[in-house]
């Protein structure tokens, strides 16, 4: 893979700070958005935002490209969905019992698809993603077509109701971030060092004693477990589960917005996906041109500007974003 | 008629033929994914799409131009195969040293842009196309009832499947193809023009394409999707037979036609997932695949 790594010539003050400063940025424009748009779009955007950061720890630090992201995603906002509306489970338990599902169906995916590398390995995952679309479209409790619907939000630990929008729309920011730190400290541990070890050199990671498959496969569940908990967030902010949550065109979005905010970077994915649903939303009018739009999106990107919006912005200021 | 393993014959050979013509889908679109990876070393996502684009040629042949199903089984590969001339020229020839995912991204977002051009203008329901003349009808076995253009599709796939890997297996074109798969480098210093070899070969691998898709649309109808979820299903192909062989990739794909062929017949929940249920399999018992070697 090509890098894009943004520190050529670092300017040393500059990129001490960089990080922190665009994080409170973040903070603020988190804390004021809400005054400037729906909450439901930025719960919609955070929970893509989250996703594309799962995915992009795989694609940015170990390099590897699932394209089967969405079957975590899904089934997650499946289970979820079923756990708090069949069972009767509180919004965190139901989110749980979600992000457990992903989680399992990340390490055996994972376990399959890092036996090989490469382009296989974005293949593999692709063809799984699928394997378990239909299971989605046949099982009885997904509800084939119509998915679940009417899943209640309820309250969180019994205490704090959900319904009201801020309410939700503050309890998404607090998921949001927490994974969001979480990936953020992965990707600085030792741990995390040894996946862009990896990224690198995969041979000279193995010859220096790491065994690389163990590291992959770790990785690869922790992505899966996070993508569950923003499918599962999601499922229970909206109150419904289904299939365009499983279909590979969810993988191929969370891929668009992890490339558009860029690859590799830390905010990137945050920025894409925020872009990629904004887009989605006020261009709902044209409807199947949507699709063609984010073709050409594909195609731009990949062949003019492969940093993204967050890679082009460090790259010009000589920082890590 | 007579029974097999409680199943009417009918109903088994059927669902085999069936099989054998998914099969010959299979190894089409497998076999033109393989010679474009080998040369480009990109992964042609947009393969679907341009098998969904042979069907349409063929489509707009008859349609507007009067050109019947025997013409657009020469044409349409043609056509199809001189846009992906185009797209090679224009997009692709930028990517070749970096990462071998850029290709499959901006390969992707190709296959969205055709598919969503074409779902805007003709809608998610598929059109139909005429099966020519002289086949229709067909032949009664005994044991089974054998329609003509089915068994021209597979005799004919089978036909171009083993042509494709004779001129690359045993002729001089041929050699010189996998040499410059092998050190592109060192070939070019022989005075051969492997840039142009490279865009001939991606056209070559998008007609095979276009030709299955000629080839499916009087059995199922023109559609925008038709390709869409088909690529996926060749993906697992690929993966389970390894893209280092040619006769591999025939093999495997015929293979695994029959197999989900007589999946529908024995156990028809599972139809859709076998593929990926051996894919697996094989990667558990064999991950460099059935054909493939150890990257």
């Amino acid at each position: 893979m090509e890098r894009v790594d943004p520190l050529t010539i670092p300017a040393k003050g500059l990129r001490d700070w960089s990080e922190p400063i665009a994080f409170a940025a973040m903070i603020v424009a988190l804390v004021i958005a809400p005054f400037f748009a729906y909450p439901l779009f930025l719960i919609q955007a955070l929970c893509f935002a989250l996703f594309a950061c799962a995915f992009n720890l795989l694609i940015g630090y170990v390099g590897l490209l699932s394209f089967g992201h969405a079957l975590f995603f899904g089934w997650a906002s499946y289970l979820a969905a079923h756990a708090a509306k069949v069972w009767g489970f509180p919004p965190e338990l139901a989110i749980l019992t979600g992000t457990a599902t992903a989680a399992a169906l990340g390490l055996v995916a994972g376990a399959l698809a890092i036996r090989r590398q490469g382009i296989y390995f974005a293949m593999i995952t692709l063809a799984l993603a699928q394997m378990m679309y239909f299971f989605a479209l046949q099982a009885k409790f997904t509800g084939g077509e119509d998915g679940i619907q009417a899943v209640p939000r309820g309250k969180l630990f019994g205490l704090i109701n959900l319904a009201d929008q801020m309410t939700m729309y503050a309890f998404v920011v607090v998921v949001f971030l927490a994974g969001f730190l979480l990936i953020h400290r992965i990707i600085h541990s030792p741990f995390g060092e040894v996946l862009k070890a990896i990224r690198e050199n995969e041979s000279r990671a193995i010859s220096l004693g790491y065994k690389t498959d163990r590291y992959k496969l770790v990785a690869f569940v922790l992505s899966a477990t996070l993508a569950g908990v923003a499918g599962a967030t999601k499922a229970i902010a909206f109150q419904i589960a289904s299939l365009t949550d499983v279909h590979w065109t969810m993988s191929g979005e969370v891929v668009l917005m992890t490339l558009v905010g860029g690859l590799g970077t830390v905010f990137g994915p945050v920025v894409g996906a925020f872009v990629i649903v904004a887009m989605q939303n006020y261009l709902s009018t044209l409807e199947q041109w949507v699709t063609v739009i984010q073709g050409v999106i594909f195609v731009l990107c990949v062949l003019l500007f492969r940093r993204g919006i967050i890679g082009e912005i460090a790259h010009a200021l000589r920082v890590r974003l | 008629m007579f029974e097999i393993f409680g199943v009417p014959s009918q109903a088994l050979f059927g669902q085999l033929l069936l099989g054998l013509i998914n099969g010959s889908f299979y190894a089409l679109l497998s076999l033109g994914l393989a010679v474009i990876f080998g040369m480009l070393n990109i992964i042609n996502f947009a393969h679907g799409a341009q098998y969904m684009l042979g069907a349409f040629t063929a489509f707009f042949l008859l349609q507007y131009v009067g050109l019947g199903y025997w013409s657009s089984l020469i044409v349409a590969p043609i056509i199809v195969g001189f846009t992906g001339i185009l797209i090679e020229r224009f997009f692709l020839q930028w990517l070749y040293k970096l990462d071998h995912l850029y290709g499959l991204l901006l390969t992707f977002g190709l296959a969205l842009i055709i598919e969503g051009v074409f779902r805007k203008y003709f809608g998610s329901s598929g059109l139909p196309y005429q099966m020519p003349e002289q086949l229709l009808g067909g032949q009664n076995l005994g044991f089974m009832f054998l329609p003509n253009y089915r068994a021209w599709v597979v005799a004919f796939s089978l036909a171009v499947c083993l042509t494709t890997w004779f001129v690359i297996e045993r002729t001089k074109l041929g050699s010189y193809l996998r040499a410059a798969t092998e050190n592109p480098t060192l070939v070019r210093a022989f005075g051969i023009n492997v840039p142009r070899m490279i865009t001939l070969t991606y056209g070559f691998g998008v007609g095979l394409a276009a030709l299955a898709g000629v080839m499916a649309a009087p059995i199922y109808n023109v559609s925008p999707q038709m390709g869409a979820d088909l690529i996926i299903v060749v993906f697992a192909v690929v993966v389970i037979g390894g893209m280092g062989s040619i006769m591999g990739a025939i093999v495997t794909g015929f293979g695994l036609g029959v197999i989900e062929g007589l999946t529908k017949v024995f156990f028809p929940e599972a139809s859709n997932t076998v593929i990926f249920v051996i894919m697996a399999i094989v990667l558990l018992i064999r991950p460099a695949g059935l054909f493939g070697r150890r990257a």
